[in-house]
C-alpha cells in the first residue's frame, strides 16, 4: 500500500466512525469517547516508543497533570466552563509539556531499561502527590468535575461531546503525522535505529529526544484535559502506574511506530474492558491473553499483521526457509 | 516529637524495610542476572499471601503456609520463565510487556479464586504480643519480620559468596557473555534465580499479609516500592537491596509521619535523583 492509499483509508475509516458512533446507543458513544481520549494518550506514547525507541512507563504523569489542572480550574476557580475552555486546553498542553520538560532533564539521558525505570519513578512522584496532597487534589477521593463547558455547543449531550473529542483526536493525529514525516521525525527514527550513528552524523540526539519527550507530554496533557470532562472524576487513578502501563500496551497491541496503532489498541482495550466486562466475568483473561499473544507472536502489533503475512508467504515461496521471521521484523527497542 | 517518637518510627521503618527487602532482593537478583524488569513481581507477592491463606484455611497451620506458599509461587515463576520469557530471547521491551500481561492475568486469577474482599493473615498468637523495652511497646511480629529478613539475607549472602553456584550467579551478573564463555550454564542460573526471586516475593506476601492485609490491587501497590528498593540499592546487588530497603522503609515511615501530604513524593523523588545521577543505583555494578 502506498502512502496515499494509507492516508485515504485512515480518512475513510475516521469518517465512517464519525458517522456510525453518534448513531449508536449512548453506551457505545460513551465507550468510544473514552477510547478516543486514550487514543490521544496512546499516540503520545507512540511518539516516544514507536518513533524514538523510548519505552515510557510514566506517561500517566502528564495525562494526570492535564486532568487535575482542568478539574482544579473548573471546581475552584470556575475557569474553563465557557469559551475559556480553549484556554484550558492550551494550559493543559502547556502544563503537560512543562512537566515533561522538567522530568525530561532527568529521564532523557537514560536509555533502555533505565529510561523505563526512571519514567516509572517520575510517574510515581506525580501519583504520590495526587494521592496525598489532599488540600489540592482531594486525595484518594479525587475531584468531581460536575459540569462540562458550554460555548454555543451543548457538551452535556454525549454525542456533541463525542464530536468535540473526536475532532481533537483527528487534529492530533494529523499534527503528529506531519511531525513524524518531517525531517525532525525522520531523525527521531534514526535515533531509534541507531543512536550512535546519528551522533556521529552530528545530530544532537539528546536534544531531539528531549523535544520528542516534551511534545509527547503536551499531547498527554491534552488527553488529560479531555479525560477530566469525559470521566467527570479526576482521582489518583489517572496517575497510577497501571494507566501508564495501559497506554504503553495499547501502542504495542496496535503496532508501535504507526500512530493509528495506538488508537486501534485503545479501541480494543476499552472494548474488551468495558463492553466485554458487561457480558462475561472473565474478560480480563481475554485482555491479558491478547497482550501476551500479541507480544509473543506479533511483535509489530495488529498493524503488523499484513507485513507478517507477506513475510510468511515470502518465506514459503523461497526454498531457504531458514531465516526466522522474527529476525526480519525491525525491533522496536 | 520526642525521642520516643523517633525510636518508634525508626523501628517501624526498619521492620517495614525488612519486608521490602524480601520483595526487592528477588527483583534485584532477577534484574541483575537476566536484565528483566519483572512487572509480575507484585503479583507474586499477592499470590504468596493468597496461597498462604488457602493453606491456613485447609491445614490451620501458619508455619506451614510460609514455605508452601513461597514454593508454589516459585514454581509459577519457574514455569513463566521457562515457557514464556526464555523463548523471547533478549528483548527488554517485549519481556517487560510480557510480564505486565501476566500481571493482569494473575490479578484476574486471584480475583476469581479468592474474591475481592480485604483479607488478613493471622499469625500465631505468640507473635501478636508486644514486648516493652525501655518504656516502648515493640510488637513481636515486627521483630519477627526483621529476624526473617536477616535470616534470608544472610543465607542468600552466604550462598552467593561461599558456594560455587553463587560464584556462577555473580559472574553472570557481571558479564553474562563471559560467564557463558567459561562454561557457566547461564540458562540454568537464570531459571534458578527467577524461581528464587518469585520465592522471596511470595514469602514477603505471606509475612506482609499479616501487616498490610491481602486485597486486590496490592500487587501494583507493592511493585513501585520494590522498584524503589532496587533502584536505590542498585540492580543485582544484594547488599544494595538491603540498604535500599532500609532507606525506603524509613523514608516511607518518616514521610508519612512528618509530611503526610508529600509522603510518597519524598519516597520517589530521591529515587529519580539517584537514577538520574547514577543509573545503576548506589551499589550497582556497571
Amino acid at each position: 500500500m502506498g502512502q496515499k492509499t494509507k492516508i485515504l483509508s485512515v480518512a475513510a475509516f475516521l469518517l465512517a466512525l464519525a458517522y456510525i458512533v453518534p448513531h449508536s446507543s449512548s453506551f457505545v458513544v460513551l465507550l468510544a469517547t473514552r477510547a478516543v481520549v486514550f487514543a490521544i494518550l496512546a499516540m503520545s506514547v507512540d511518539i516516544l516508543l514507536g518513533f524514538t525507541g523510548l519505552a515510557s512507563l510514566g506517561q500517566a504523569a502528564y495525562f494526570s497533570v492535564g486532568a487535575y489542572l482542568t478539574a482544579i480550574l473548573a471546581t475552584k476557580y470556575h475557569v474553563g466552563l465557557g469559551w475559556d475552555f480553549w484556554l484550558v486546553v492550551l494550559l493543559g498542553m502547556l502544563i503537560g509539556a512543562a512537566t515533561a520538560a522538567f522530568f525530561g532533564l532527568f529521564a532523557v539521558r537514560a536509555s533502555g531499561v533505565y529510561f523505563l525505570m526512571i519514567t516509572l519513578a517520575l510517574g510515581q512522584c506525580v501519583w504520590g502527590l495526587a494521592y496525598r496532597w489532599n488540600s489540592l487534589t482531594g486525595g484518594d477521593n479525587g475531584i468531581n468535575v460536575t459540569s462540562r463547558p458550554s460555548f454555543g455547543l451543548d457538551l452535556t449531550n454525549e454525542r456533541t461531546f463525542f464530536f468535540l473529542v473526536f475532532a481533537f483526536f483527528t487534529v492530533t493525529l494529523l499534527m503528529l503525522y506531519i511531525l513524524v514525516r518531517s525531517p525532525f521525525g525522520r531523525s527521531l527514527e534514526g535515533i531509534r535505529e541507531r543512536e550512535l550513528r546519528m551522533q556521529i552524523l552530528g545530530y544532537n540526539t539528546w536534544l531531539h529526544k528531549y523535544i520528542a519527550f516534551i511534545i509527547a507530554g503536551a499531547f498527554a496533557g491534552l488527553s488529560g484535559v479531555l479525560w477530566a470532562h469525559t470521566n467527570g472524576l479526576v482521582s489518583p487513578d489517572t496517575a497510577v502506574l497501571t494507566t501508564s502501563v495501559d497506554a504503553l500496551l495499547m501502542v504495542v497491541l496496535g503496532g508501535a511506530g504507526t500512530l493509528v496503532g495506538g488508537a486501534i489498541g485503545s479501541a480494543i482495550v476499552f472494548g474488551l474492558r468495558e463492553y466485554l466486562s458487561t457480558l462475561v466475568p472473565w474478560w480480563q483473561y481475554v485482555l491479558g491473553g491478547v497482550y501476551v499473544l500479541t507480544i509473543l507472536y506479533l511483535p509489530m502489533g495488529l498493524m503488523g499483521i499484513p507485513a507478517r503475512i507477506r513475510q510468511v508467504r515470502a518465506l514459503s515461496d523461497t526454498t531457504e526457509n531458514r531465516a526466522a521471521p522474527d529476525k526480519l521484523a525491525p525491533k522496536p527497542s | 516529637m520526642n525521642a520516643q517518637f523517633w525510636l518508634i518510627q525508626t523501628f517501624n521503618g526498619i521492620s517495614y524495610g525488612a519486608l521490602l527487602f524480601l520483595v526487592g532482593s528477588g527483583l534485584s537478583l532477577i534484574f541483575g542476572v537476566m536484565r528483566i524488569v519483572n512487572l509480575s513481581h507484585g503479583a507474586y507477592f499477592l499470590w504468596g499471601g493468597y496461597i498462604a491463606l488457602s493453606v491456613i484455611w485447609t491445614t490451620g497451620s501458619w508455619a506451614l503456609s510460609l514455605p508452601l506458599a513461597a514454593l508454589a509461587v516459585a514454581v509459577i515463576g519457574l514455569l513463566m520463565e521457562r515457557v514464556f520469557l526464555r523463548p523471547l530471547g533478549f528483548d527488554p521491551l517485549r519481556q517487560v510487556l510480557l510480564t505486565v500481561g501476566f500481571a493482569y492475568l494473575f490479578q484476574q486469577g486471584a480475583l476469581d479464586i479468592w474474591g475481592g474482599d480485604n483479607m488478613e493473615i493471622n499469625p500465631p498468637a505468640a507473635l501478636t504480643h508486644s514486648v516493652v523495652i525501655g518504656g516502648i511497646y515493640l510488637p513481636l511480629y515486627r521483630m519477627f519480620m526483621i529476624a526473617m529478613a536477616l535470616l534470608i539475607g544472610i543465607t542468600i549472602w552466604l550462598a552467593m559468596e561461599k558456594t560455587r553456584m553463587g560464584a556462577a550467579v555473580r559472574a553472570t551478573v557481571d558479564d553474562a557473555q563471559m560467564a557463558r564463555g567459561v562454561g557457566i550454564d547461564t540458562n540454568r542460573i537464570s531459571m534458578l534465580v527467577f524461581a528464587l526471586g518469585a520465592f522471596l516475593a511470595a514469602l514477603g506476601g505471606v509475612i506482609g499479609g499479616a501487616f498490610l492485609g491481602i486485597y486486590p490491587g496490592l500487587d501494583f501497590e507493592i511493585l513501585p516500592l520494590a522498584f524503589a528498593v532496587v533502584i536505590i540499592g542498585g540492580m543485582g546487588s544484594l547488599g544494595g537491596a538491603a540498604i535500599g530497603a532500609m532507606l525506603v522503609g524509613l523514608a516511607d515511615n518518616f514521610g508519612k509521619a512528618l509530611f503526610p501530604e508529600l509522603s510518597y513524593f519524598t519516597l520517589y523523588a530521591p529515587m529519580v535523583l539517584i537514577l538520574a545521577i547514577k543509573p545503576t543505583g548506589l551499589f550497582g555494578r556497571e
